[in-house]
């Protein structure tokens, strides 16, 4: 444990190091991530301008789905997204062996061994967010704390998924977009489970669990948990992590390596 | 040459495939306006809503560029150079790769909405055929307006070294402006009159009303088209003239 907790800190300090030549970039990334949230924001007002409210989701209640979509987002462009196009690099050139030959869980080297601090602005302007639309509401502190349990499970899952689909690439190898089929799903949890209709909401609750991502999160800090949900969310994260786990070693073994 | 690029995107279809379906955001988006429309008054019925996010997914199957990356790449790594020594213009192999692309990519647009009209026969129209025709002529010019734009930035990649986080940046624009996230009609009126003055609204929401019917100004619509199209094409040649200049073909 004490190995992969030293493997982690040097990863991470080498690739922010890294990445900080690009500073202006960092600049451009900052910009980009609020005008995303305004553009966010613009998005959700057009429903409320004319008096329409979501089901049972005021203003700054979908404000707060709003702000955990974004921190969610900023969640994927830190540590999942770079780790996960290099695994499409990985397989593409073969250099997949050099890290099955080390002597650590190739999937943690995979999972970890890079973060970029892209997604940075996004956590922050997603917190601020939640804890201005918190703030409006009177969310005492207790549900922020409340709304972290799902909001783990809710990780977990995300995770998962991502790491399932980067495993796919050692069958059909050029597969950069993979990751931008799951994001253009994702892109559901802008808005609360309530505000689409049924089939929808079942697609994005038992196929694509966009559900656990966002509305349960928000509904936990709302004070309106609902325990069997929770439930269901953590069941559905243990099983996805094992499943990705699982998945990652049936996939090794359809892996035949490039060019050497 | 349209032929080669054409087997060569056949070639990955398994990406093609999830290329189209990386383009579902108009399709959640239908989701939630449709029951919006339900209750709301947003002057447009929930079937009208389902119509015009479907136009607005064929349109974006049908106009997406991404000829920023393959330049950048090309510059950065210094694969340009082999470009320039042929005697046509580089922009030429990207345009017809894009072309190519589109012929491949077409066949699973079209399932996914002939799928569609099976989930939801409600929505089943037929545009009439001058309808179809004008909105031809408009996707092709929004995918000439949309490449000019986009093979502008890339020329700035001569000087930076991640042109594309321009494009992330006006792509966010582009995003909430061009009628992806909502028909334009919705818009509050200040915004609409500001956003119809941009390139953005032409790229999406103006081909895509034209083929649901709804009401817009063709001959407005297609004047700005051009006029942003003249004024994108002679950026880009006086970029590209300045940016050979300053490129020294790297690793070459």
């Amino acid at each position: 444990m004490q190995r992969y907790w030293n493997l982690l800190t040097l990863f991470w300090s080498t690739s922010i190091a890294a990445e900080l030549e690009y500073r202006t970039n960092f600049l451009v990334a900052a910009f980009t991530s609020l005008g995303g949230l305004a553009g966010s924001l613009f998005g959700l007002f057009l429903f409320y301008r004319t008096g329409y409210t979501f089901a049972g989701w005021r203003w700054e209640e979908a404000l707060i789905v709003v702000g955990v979509f974004t921190l969610l987002e900023g969640f994927s462009a830190t540590f999942l997204a770079p780790n996960l196009n290099r695994i499409v690099r990985h397989v593409q050139t073969g250099t997949l062996d050099f890290v099955l030959l080390k002597p650590i869980s190739s999937q943690f080297w995979l999972s970890t061994h890079t973060l970029s601090p892209w997604g940075l602005p996004d956590l922050m302007f997603g917190l601020i967010v939640v804890i201005y639309a918190g703030s409006r509401l009177g969310v005492a502190l207790q549900g922020y704390l409340l709304s972290l349990i799902p909001l783990t499970f809710g990780l977990a899952i995300l995770y998962s998924l991502w790491f399932m689909l980067g495993a796919t690439s050692i069958w059909f190898v050029k597969i950069y977009n993979v990751t931008e089929v799951l994001r253009g799903l994702l892109e559901a949890g802008r808005f609360p489970m309530a505000a689409y209709p049924a089939t929808y909401r079942f697609f994005f609750t038992f196929v694509v669990p966009v559900a656990f991502l966002t509305t349960v999160p928000s509904e936990a800090m709302l004070g309106r948990t609902n325990v069997g949900w929770t439930i269901a969310a953590a069941f559905l994260a243990i099983a996805l992590l094992f499943a990705s786990r699982f998945f990652w070693r049936f996939a090794l073994r359809f892996y035949t390596s490039a060019s050497s | 040459m349209l032929l080669v690029y054409y087997a060569y995107m056949v070639e990955y279809r398994a990406e093609l495939i999830l290329w189209v379906l990386s383009g579902s955001l108009p399709i959640i988006l239908m989701g939630v306006w449709t029951q919006a429309a339900q209750q709301g008054n947003f002057g447009l019925s929930p079937t009208d809503f389902a119509r015009y996010f479907l136009a607005v997914f064929l349109v974006r199957q049908l106009t997406v560029v991404w000829v920023i990356w393959e330049f950048e790449r090309e510059v950065v790594e210094g694969k340009l150079s082999f470009r320039l020594m042929q005697p046509i213009d580089p922009a030429f192999y990207h345009v017809i790769s894009h072309i190519s692309e589109k012929f491949a990519r077409l066949p699973f647009a079209f399932l996914l909405i002939g799928l569609f009209f099976l989930l939801y026969p409600a929505a089943l129209w037929l545009p009439s055929s001058s309808n179809l025709f004008l909105f031809s002529i408009a996707t092709i010019l929004a995918f000439a307006l949309q490449f000019v734009i986009q093979y502008t930035f890339a020329m700035l990649s001569f000087w930076t070294e991640r042109a594309s986080s321009i494009q992330e940046f006006w792509f966010l624009f582009y995003l909430f402006l061009s009628g992806v996230i909502a028909p334009l009609e919705v818009f509050p009126p200040v915004v609409r009159t500001i956003a119809l003055f941009t390139p953005f609204p032409y790229l999406v929401n103006f081909p895509a009303s034209i083929l649901v019917g709804l009401p817009t100004n063709i001959g407005q619509g297609f004047l700005v088209m051009l006029i942003w199209s003249v004024v994108f094409f002679g950026l880009n040649r006086w970029l590209w003239r300045k940016g050979l200049k300053q490129y020294s073909g790297m690793g070459a």
